[in-house]
């Protein structure tokens, strides 16, 4: 009898396993996004205090029935206009990059897979600052849709050829892979810069990946591709965990693995390029965050991808703080702020967590 | 019953033929080993069968249907493959593993069940892991990390399992552990087992039906008193070598000869019985 009802409360919890805290996790880091968003905001030119934030996030829709005066009025509009779109833009990237980096680490195998790494964010902005030159109107936002094409073909160039010759695509040959095709992607788009003065003015801040002077302009026609691209890679989430087990025993399990990969490449086409597309390339992100994820939640894509979700968000929300602080009044771009913490971690990752 | 059967298998990577055509059928409810030396084909061979590999000829049935034609999820709950030297991602626990072996009956409705559960349970208790099933895959020793695989294939439920090299790698005890795992489940739950076998004498003390390759040929198969002979061995393996019974199972124990040690124990004829000859007896 006590073995029989122990075997059922085991069961019950059985699910999440030892794991029982993986969603009040959740709910935390929710918490610390929330927080960081509003720490975000409150810092600008002006420092605008928490109350006042809050306040002009909720009335946001309500401006004209408001009896505000002219400061307050001011502020609310800072906030609105400038300072929300932002933050909202920077979580949307942080999302976008932690979770491709996580599928493209589970898919490949590979401890160093992230879309700047593996090529995906020089070939997207190899393609926006291509026809920029080409077609000429410096509008980022027209050019948004490219984006998503350099970051598709750039994929598919990685893939080919990192598995060409015998054994296929092995992480170290898909690396080696991305390495070239962003030297090479990224000289070009030097060049066309450097002869191009006007679009250099036009996108310079924007090339090393950067949330300032982003609006509502860029966001609304670029967000519902990346929120295709997060809610597919939830849905997948769980065909991922069996796929990082290896090709074969994926197969072996019934797993039409040709066709997951397919599907996983075009969320993180989708959600890389919205990323490069919202703020350039940034670096780092999609390498660093989904091993804090896996660090806290184990080898379940079902928990690694929403904890990558979340601490993305995070950690690009507290990057951009830090970018726009540390040589105040000016700012550097976050993709800078990004590569200053990620590099180190990058090389201690390949000495220690690369086998083989 | 669950027949296996190949038909004029021709297979190869790329450009290189490995097996040119072959035709085979895997006994229901026996193990079966496939044994030859490195190159033979084994491996490509248990691919073929198992769809990893697409046939560039032939056919392989199961139960009277193409598995090629099958829907994949199909397949699987029919037929578990565990491949050559598996490794689990880091940090995966071993209950994670094995809860894995119930993706072919999931789907995007029915998720997690308590069938799944229990039968993941039971996986866990025949592989001796129950303790262990919070604990990281890659924490585990060699022979209890090669069980915990066993373990996601046999929470697959399906009657035949396919396994590359389940011993390579493993310390001679863990070798014998795993091997005895195996014997069990075809004993004790009817599974059909399909293995490759680097030791020929692990294979002739286990496998009820043995398949000897070489070049990508059957040479010789069935069961390993009726065909392991001398002559056998030296067409499977290229060396001489003397057979005698196994002195605790009577099956078939292969003793190669050696040019080396030949002429060294010729250089021993003063005393042509080795002193442990002599404290055995």
């Amino acid at each position: 009898m006590t073995t029989h009802a122990q075997s059922i409360s085991q069961n019950k919890t059985r699910i999440l396993g030892s794991r029982f805290w993986l969603l009040p996790g959740v709910f935390i880091l929710s918490g610390i996004l929330v927080a960081c968003v509003l720490w975000s905001i409150t810092l600008g030119a002006a420092d605008i205090a928490p109350q006042t934030v809050f306040d002009a996030i909720i009335q946001s829709n309500n401006m004209d029935n408001l009896q505000l005066d002219s400061q307050t009025r001011f502020q609310y509009l800072v906030i609105q206009t400038v300072r929300f779109p932002r933050v909202l833009i920077g979580i949307v990237v942080g999302m976008a990059l932690a979770v491709a980096g996580a599928i493209m680490q589970g898919l490949t195998r590979n401890p160093l897979a992230d879309s700047g790494i593996l090529g995906i964010n020089a070939g997207a902005s190899f393609a926006v600052v291509l026809a920029v030159f080409v077609l000429g109107t410096p509008s980022l936002s027209t050019y948004a849709y490219f984006a998503f094409v350099g970051a598709g073909v750039s994929a598919v160039l990685v893939y080919m050829l990192g598995s060409m010759g015998r054994g296929g695509a092995t992480p170290l040959r898909l690396t080696l892979a991305g390495v070239i095709l962003t030297a090479f992607l990224s000289s070009f788009t030097t060049a066309i810069l450097i002869n191009d003065q006007q679009a250099l003015d036009k996108i310079r801040f924007w090339t090393a990946g950067s949330l300032a002077g982003r609006d509502m302009s860029i966001f609304i026609p670029v967000s519902p591709y990346v929120a295709v691209g997060l809610i597919g890679a939830l849905l997948i989430s769980r065909q991922i965990t069996t796929i990082s087990l290896g090709d074969d025993v994926a197969k072996g399990l019934g797993q039409n693995t040709a066709w997951i990969k397919g599907v996983a490449a075009i969320i993180v086409v989708l959600l890389a390029g919205g990323a490069v597309a919202l703020a350039g390339p940034i670096g780092f992100v999609g390498l660093v965050v989904p091993h804090i994820a896996r660090f806290i939640a184990g080898a379940d894509y079902r928990w690694i991808i929403p904890y990558a979700m979340l601490i993305g968000g995070i950690l690009l929300t507290v990057a951009d703080v830090l970018a726009r602080i540390v040589i105040r009044p000016q700012e550097v771009p976050v993709g800078l702020m990004m590569a200053l913490c990620g590099a180190p971690f990058f090389i201690w990752l390949a000495r220690m967590r690369v086998r083989r | 019953m669950a027949e296996l059967h190949a038909q004029n298998l021709m297979l190869a990577y790329d450009d290189t033929c490995i097996i040119p055509n072959l035709s085979v059928t895997i006994p229901d409810g026996q193990i079966t080993v496939l044994v030859g030396a490195n190159g033979c084909g084994k491996s490509t061979l248990l691919r073929g069968i198992s769809r990893l590999l697409k046939p560039k000829r032939g056919s392989v049935v199961l139960d009277g249907a193409d598995i090629w034609k099958m829907p994949t999820k199909q397949l699987a709950k029919q037929l578990g493959i565990l491949p050559q030297g598996p490794t689990a991602p880091e940090g995966l626990t071993v209950h994670e593993l094995v809860a894995q072996g119930r993706y072919p009956h999931q789907s995007w409705l029915q998720q997690w069940s308590r069938e799944d559960e229990h039968v993941t349970q039971e996986a866990l208790a025949i592989t001796n892991l129950t303790d262990f099933a919070d604990r990281p895959v890659d924490t585990l020793s060699g022979g209890q990390r090669q069980r915990a695989w066993i373990a996601m294939t046999l929470a697959q439920d399906s009657d035949t399992i396919l396994l590359d090299e389940p011993t390579t790698f493993l310390d001679l005890a863990y070798q014998i552990d795993v091997l005895d795992l195996l014997h069990d489940l075809n004993v004790a739950r009817g599974k059909t087992i399909v293995m490759v076998l680097h030791d020929l004498n692990h294979a002739c003390r286990y496998a009820d039906n043995l398949i000897a390759l070489r070049d990508g040929h059957i040479v010789a198969q069935g069961y390993p008193s009726d065909i392991v002979t001398a002559d056998m061995v030296y067409a499977v393996f290229g060396i001489a070598c003397t057979i005698i019974p196994d002195p605790i199972t009577n099956t078939p124990l292969v003793i190669p000869s050696s040019k080396a040690m030949n002429s060294k124990s010729l250089t021993n004829s003063f005393n042509p019985q080795p002193s442990w000859v002599a404290i055995r007896g």
